[in-house]
């Protein structure tokens, strides 16, 4: 597997360290429901199989953290930007 | 009897052409009591609840074929070595069906208590080793703490004095060791049908029938089956299939890679673990050596791997025993693991009533396999969970009950 880095490129799958699911967003911790939010935003996750969206970091490249659309079942990258300014 | 000198004769001379086959390939029914997804986990809890608990109107359904999901997918290695209160006891009852498992389906599962060492490298792991055999021994594991001439005794062909990882000793348990995978599900699959449960292969299932609250049946490939309770043992695909019943897990799906070598005489004793890094091997009674480490590290759903973990995996093994370098690879393969958020395993009740589930086995699901199905048929038929498997609640991650080995918190890939 390679990663198409917005900086670097394709570089190889080694470059990369995985954080894991980019959709989840972080709760308001003043909100009401925060304990159940932060539960389903610590523990509960969709695991698609297919068409997933997911926090690499290119950390033996550019250091920068990118947000990659990866299909599950075959391993292909759909898209690839930097994460920057899109976290939620 | 099915098998014996004489049948072997009588077949040898005829050709192989008048075996039979060893289980019932059965079309599912109506209705059933009891419905299981999963022919790994769900074969074993579905045995148990017809010879512990006196059930019979069962049916097991697998979406492919029994021995082809992860049951066939693994390295085959039993062992009870752990920490923790909560997962001791467990693996221990699991260590103790292995031991008469032979016995118990009449079927030999080629059951090899051949030990598992897992060796040290420093003064502090020497010091987290000796903490965990101690637990162990507290509650009755047999476990032994190696000096490194005990270890090298053991097995002379280690590194031992690699500059970085030299070998400072090894954490023993003896009563670990291998299992014949396959012949664990053919062997559960014929003991279950004999007692009555039907084994269904090739029937998915596509969805669940829930009203009110409470389930009343499967729909599947083969059309809807009734049920009075269903219960889910398909790690790798748990997500999937309950979020055909609404639910989120609190589980990632991973892939773990594992690796045969050529055919070998005898070579290694046991199993041998490397604990500077994360490698674990054995072998094979055909003499292949069997191999594996870390999970790939990202969500997959491909039954394959990435080269850099292949090259992780391999350094980690020459690293420890060089003499591997000699032997080549025969073939690698991957199976899909129910990651879970705190690296333990989930046996309980659902918020759907007659729902069950049986998940996050991570990489440890195949020795897990008898306990892992007798709590669930315990669970199953008498509604209340097994004593060594109370702690693996669904909702212990909302109370901060986390059962979590490494102590590495909600990061699935790193468990």
């Amino acid at each position: 597997m390679r990663l198409p880095c917005p900086f670097c490129g394709s570089r190889d799958l080694s470059e990369f360290t995985y954080l894991g699911d980019a959709t989840a967003a972080r709760p308001d911790p003043d909100a009401p429901d925060a304990a159940s939010a932060f539960f389903d935003y610590a523990y509960l996750r969709d695991n698609p199989a297919g068409p997933h969206r997911e926090y690499w970091y290119h950390a033996q490249g550019c250091r920068s953290w990118l947000t990659v659309e990866r299909n599950t079942r075959t391993h292909e990258i759909l898209s690839a930007s930097l994460a920057s300014g899109n976290v939620q | 009897m099915q098998f014996s000198a004489l049948s072997l004769a009588y077949n040898a001379l005829t050709g192989h052409r008048h075996w039979k086959p060893t289980w019932r390939d059965a079309a599912p029914k109506d209705a059933y009591d009891i419905v299981i997804i999963g022919g790994g986990h769900g074969l074993a809890a579905s045995y148990y609840l017809a010879k512990e608990f006196g059930f019979r109107n069962i049916a097991v359904l697998d979406k492919g074929w029994i021995g082809g999901g992860n049951i066939g997918r693994n390295t085959t290695i039993v062992r009870s070595n752990y920490l923790l209160p909560g997962n001791i006891p467990f693996y221990e009852l699991s260590m103790k069906l292995w031991e008469k498992l032979e016995d118990d389906l009449n079927y030999n599962t080629m059951v090899s208590q051949r030990g598992v060492l897992n060796l040290f490298h420093s003064d502090a792991q020497r010091d987290a080793y000796a903490r965990r055999g101690n637990a162990m021994r507290l509650e009755g594991v047999d476990a032994q703490l190696l000096h490194r001439e005990e270890v090298r005794a053991m097995a002379p062909f280690l590194n031992f004095d690699n500059g970085r990882f030299p070998i400072q000793g090894g954490l023993l348990q003896k009563r670990g060791g291998t299992v014949r995978h396959d012949a664990v599900a053919w062997g559960y699959a014929r003991a279950a049908s004999d007692l009555g449960v039907d084994v269904v292969q090739n029937c998915e299932v596509t969805g669940f029938r829930i009203d009110n609250g409470k389930v009343e049946g499967v729909e599947t490939s083969r059309g809807f089956i009734r049920a009075g309770k269903v219960a889910v043992a398909v790690a790798g695909n748990s997500s999937r299939v309950m979020s055909l019943a609404g639910m989120r897990l609190p589980i990632e799906t991973h892939v773990l890679q594992a690796f045969v070598s050529e055919g070998l005489k005898p070579a290694i004793p046991g199993v041998i673990t490397f604990g500077a890094g994360h490698f674990y091997i054995s072998q094979s009674d055909k003499g292949g050596l069997v191999f594996g480490g870390d999970i790939d590290g990202y969500n997959s759903y491909a039954q394959r791997g990435n080269l850099p973990v292949i090259e992780d995996v391999c350094e980690g093994g020459m690293a420890v025993m060089p003499m591997l370098g000699r032997a080549r690879l025969l073939r690698g393969w991957g199976g899909l693991m129910d990651m879970s958020m705190d690296g333990s395993p989930i046996i309980d009740r659902t918020p759907i009533d007659g729902l069950y589930l049986n998940a996050g086995w991570c990489y440890g699901g195949f020795k897990a396999t008898p306990a892992s199905g007798f709590c669930f048929a315990h669970l199953l038929a008498t509604g209340t969970p097994h004593p060594t498997a109370e702690a693996y609640r669904l909702d212990r991650f909302e109370t901060g009950h986390l059962i979590d080995e490494k102590g590495v918190g909600a990061q699935p890939n790193l468990h």
